[in-house]
């Protein structure tokens, strides 16, 4: 059972700005349901991209051993064909196929050229068997719940003779039972020899199943425990996974914080398209005049759905609750009331939600407020051209000038973008969703001192942001969200990150 | 300080379709012994290419919001037959008809819009539809037959000309007087805009490259009046289009409507999250062209003095090629007013040019069709480069 499957040695990945992996070294022995463990943004995906070959040889430096062997994976593919198989978080079978013409694709089974449907349906029957999913291989996708569809998921890749099993937050959009059936599936596999690596937030399942966990933080392996050798406890996977210098990333905050100005209460959302699904849950928050609230969680939390909910119904379905500005009941029913009621929100897709990035900086930046900059019945270009300098000044906007469009501004560049257009309509309550993603040291600093500015000039401020160090930060008080709910809230001053992902973990483990 | 050739290369894009348009004009010229440019044959293309250019601008809103309008030569066509029928047969005012016409267009229009814009129904099914519906419905308005001729005072919106108020017979001089007025005016914003430009710091055309271009610009237009004032004058149609270029060049370059329409076009998502009513801004756009397409019908209708059921007939195709030949992007928030007329009289040009010449109309087809896959051929191109 001492046989290593994979190892590798010494990787590190650099993105422009960043280095997502600095010498990692990771090894898995076979036959292991081995976990990979990190908060988001540790390098996870990025290490199991890098083993896919999603990022291919050359793009990274170190060394990958498979079966005894080195590999230089171009491609998906060529690490599929020597037996590593990848299931993704955001499931990627076509919905409007069948269970077999799933299982099958782009490897359909042959006889002369043509597909041959009989066989296609035995293997997939017997493929589903070994999954435990009792379904027609005829059913479609789109008829199967998220946990059936990620069984289907796993038996394309037991098709497909696999040696080394990777499931990214297999069971982060499941619920209790689907969780239980998929985690003792995977017992099951290791009994037949299979060997698995399990990426999960959910520290209660790794537990339970893993052989072996590694650590990952900020891109650099921390600790790798073993069962039965180290004592595996809560907090100690909790402390390796946070436990980081906090000092001069953050601008020094002074707080003038007044009367509460906006409110939500009891707020219900549902799912767009699956109506029994509700993402939000009895929702309650408050934010005071120059106050920064920070929403912490995990990916899949609802924190966006829930913002965009707010933001005019942006998003779901069978919306209930109350939304309060300055003790007053505001409609909030489509955006534009929204936004003439004074709530704004900077998307975290600032490319395909926030701006039109075949248009200029001065026609983004006044977008959100055309009627402010109107001369009679036409656009005053003269009061436009005015707006967009002098956001361009006060955000310190990089750009040769505002005329540039902002599809060649760099990502921090085009946040501020995004930004001093929410500035323009002049909201009282601005919402920031993960205003900091893919933007580098440099220009999230910058970011961090426009939130400061604007709170000191008595905006209201809503931050989700899925890196606890930020909202630990830029924030004066937290609220937690885990499933739909807020299952948390504390001032910033108490709060640590530990006590954060405490809550999350063990509202988790309520859920299973 | 920029060479010269950069400058070129810079706005080639900008100006490639208008100088494209200069050298097809040029070619025919020669090639047609001179009878391109004879005042009369003049106000023939224009005459005859007046609809098409007066439903390409409609079509331009509705391709910057990203789709295409389908519909636009069966309602043309339909309105067409509306009027006559009501002229001819019922023996309705003209003024009345034209009103009712309008109205229809407009109605017309907002049923597209209600589908594409308020059920999500996309537009190329809904105006697939429309072309359908309004062709059937023309045919069993005129019973499958011709109905004509139309009062005089219709003829005229195609076949009249603008009045000489100065009663100068052999020379059109209101005219002239027209085409001063305009250039000067054309002259004073471009040069009110470059200084504006220059305050902000913002990139001009050097001065020589600016002089040149509104030397161009005067030229064109005086050489247009002049050659027209030497046949009858400036025709109504020619007028009713240069109205319309100029409304609807402000609305997409100055309104905040224009504005709006554009950002939807270059992402729609981005521009809802923005607090703006996108489904309203497509709704408008439908019905400008049901407006727009009925006018056209009226002028189509007037100029042959009988409304067909064949009216109309594959117009649609025109207009959006046109659209397209004057740089408007298929994925939505490109394209300009101005684009799509140097577009449309590309399209007539070589229509008129190759008639002239005696080309068959079997041939006339390819090389329209050659035309506009190089046109979109050489604007992606541009776009690739400058993109990287």
């Amino acid at each position: 059972m001492s046989e290593v499957i994979l190892e590798m040695r010494n990787i590190t990945k650099t993105f422009p700005g960043v280095k997502a992996l600095d010498n990692v070294s990771f090894s898995v022995r076979k036959g292991d349901i081995h976990a990979l463990v990190g908060e988001n943004g540790a390098g996870k995906s990025t290490l199991m991209k890098v083993l896919s070959g999603v990022y291919p040889h050359g793009s990274y430096e170190g060394q990958i051993f498979f079966l005894g062997e080195e590999r230089q994976f171009k491609d998906i593919a060529d690490s599929e064909s020597v037996g590593i198989a990848i299931i993704h978080q955001e499931l990627t079978l076509v919905p409007m196929l069948s269970i077999a013409e799933n299982i099958f694709l782009g490897n359909e089974p042959r006889k002369n050229g043509i597909v041959n449907w009989h066989e296609e349906v035995q293997k997939s029957k017997e493929l589903l068997k070994t999954v435990g999913l009792r379904e027609s291989p005829q059913t479609l996708i789109s008829d199967l719940g998220l946990g059936k569809q990620q069984l289907v998921e796993i038996a394309k890749a037991i098709s497909k003779k696999v040696q080394l099993l990777i499931l990214d937050e297999p069971t982060a959009s499941l619920n209790e039972t689907d969780s239980e059936k998929l985690l003792d599936l995977l017992v099951e596999f290791k009994k037949h020899g299979m060997t698995s690596i399990l990426i999960s937030h959910k520290i209660q399942e790794i537990k339970k199943v893993a052989d072996v966990i590694t650590i990952l933080r900020d891109g650099a392996t921390i600790e790798t425990l073993e069962k039965n050798r180290d004592e595996i406890t809560e907090s100690r996977i909790i402390r390796d996974m946070v436990g980081r210098d906090l000092t001069h990333r953050f601008p020094p905050r002074e707080s003038t914080i007044g009367e509460t100005i906006f409110e939500v209460r009891d707020w219900n959302v549902y799912h767009p398209t699956h109506s029994d699904r509700k993402v939000c849950k009895e929702v309650n928050l408050s934010v005071k005049k120059g106050e920064v609230v920070g929403i912490a969680g995990l990916m899949g939390a609802g924190r966006t759905e829930l913002a965009m909910s707010i933001f005019g119904h942006a998003y779901g379905r069978h919306i209930t609750g109350k939304v309060l500005l300055h003790n007053r009941e505001i409609d909030v029913s489509s955006v534009e009331k929204a936004v003439k009621n004074g709530i704004a929100y900077a998307t975290e897709d600032r490319k395909s939600l926030g701006l039109v990035l075949i248009q200029d900086v001065k026609s983004n930046v006044t977008l959100a407020n055309l009627e402010n900059i109107k001369d009679g019945m036409f656009i005053g270009s003269h009061k436009e051209l005015q707006a967009a300098t002098y956001y361009k000044n006060k955000l310190s906007i990089r750009c040769s000038n505002i005329m540039q469009k902002t599809v060649n501004l760099s990502g921090g560049n085009q946040q501020k973008v995004v930004i001093s257009k929410w500035l323009f309509a002049d909201p009282e309550v601005l919402i920031l969703d993960e205003p900091t993603r893919g933007i580098d040291v440099g220009a999230k600093f910058e970011i961090y001192t426009i939130i400061n500015k604007l709170a000191s000039e008595g905006k209201a401020i809503i931050l989700i942001s899925s890196e606890l160090p930020e909202i630990l930060g830029v924030c004066d008080r937290i609220y937690i969200m885990n499933e739909g709910k807020i299952v948390g809230e504390m001032p910033a001053k108490e709060a640590s990150q530990e006590k954060i992902m405490e809550r999350i973990m063990l509202t988790q483990e309520v859920m299973g | 300080m920029n060479t010269f050739k950069s400058i070129i290369k810079n706005n080639i894009r900008q100006y490639g379709m208008l100088i494209a348009l200069v050298f097809i004009m040029i070619f025919f010229w020669i090639s047609t012994d001179g009878i391109l440019m004879r005042p009369v044959n003049i106000t023939n293309l224009l005459l005859q290419n007046s609809y098409i250019i007066i439903m390409a601008i409609g079509m331009l809103l509705i391709i910057v919001t990203g789709v295409v309008d389908l519909s636009v030569g069966s309602v043309c066509g339909f309105i067409g037959g509306l009027a006559a029928v009501l002229m001819v047969r019922y023996h309705f005012n003209v003024y009345v008809t034209m009103l009712i016409c309008l109205a229809v267009g407009a109605a017309i229009g907002a049923w597209n819009g209600f589908w594409v814009a308020y059920q999500k129904i996309p537009a190329f099914i809904v105006t697939l539809a429309g072309m359908l519906i309004f062709r059937g419905l023309v045919l069993w308005l005129l019973g499958g037959e011709s109905v004509g001729p139309f009062p005089e005072e219709f003829q005229r919106i195609a076949s009249g000309f603008i009045p000489d108020f100065f009663h100068n017979p052999g020379f059109h001089l209101t005219s002239i007087v027209i085409g001063v007025i305009l250039s000067i005016i054309i002259v004073f914003l471009d040069f009110r805009s470059r200084r504006n430009n220059q305050k902000y710091e913002f990139e001009v055309l050097p001065l020589p490259f600016f002089i040149v271009k509104n030397l161009v610009v005067v030229a064109a237009i005086m050489g247009l009046c002049i050659v027209m004032a030497s046949y009858k004058g400036l025709p109504n149609v020619l007028v009713l289009m240069g109205v319309l270029a100029v409304i609807y060049t402000i609305i997409t370059d100055k309104t905040i409507l224009g504005r709006r329409i554009y950002a939807m076009g270059g992402n729609e998502k981005a521009t809802k999250l923005s607090g703006i009513n996108t489904d309203r801004l497509s709704f408008f756009c439908f019905m400008n062209m049901g407006v727009l397409s009925a006018l056209a019908g009226m002028v189509f209708a007037a100029r042959l003095n009988s409304a067909t059921p064949k009216a109309g007939n594959s117009f649609e195709m025109d207009v959006i090629a046109a659209n397209y030949i004057g740089g408007a992007s298929t994925t939505g928030g490109v394209g300009t007013v101005v684009g799509a007329l140097v577009g449309a009289f590309i399209m007539g040009i070589l229509n008129n040019g190759m008639s002239i010449m005696g080309i068959n109309i079997d041939w006339q087809q390819v090389i329209k069709g050659m035309v506009l896959l190089m046109a979109v051929f050489f604007d992606v191109k541009q776009k690739n480069k400058s993109g990287k």
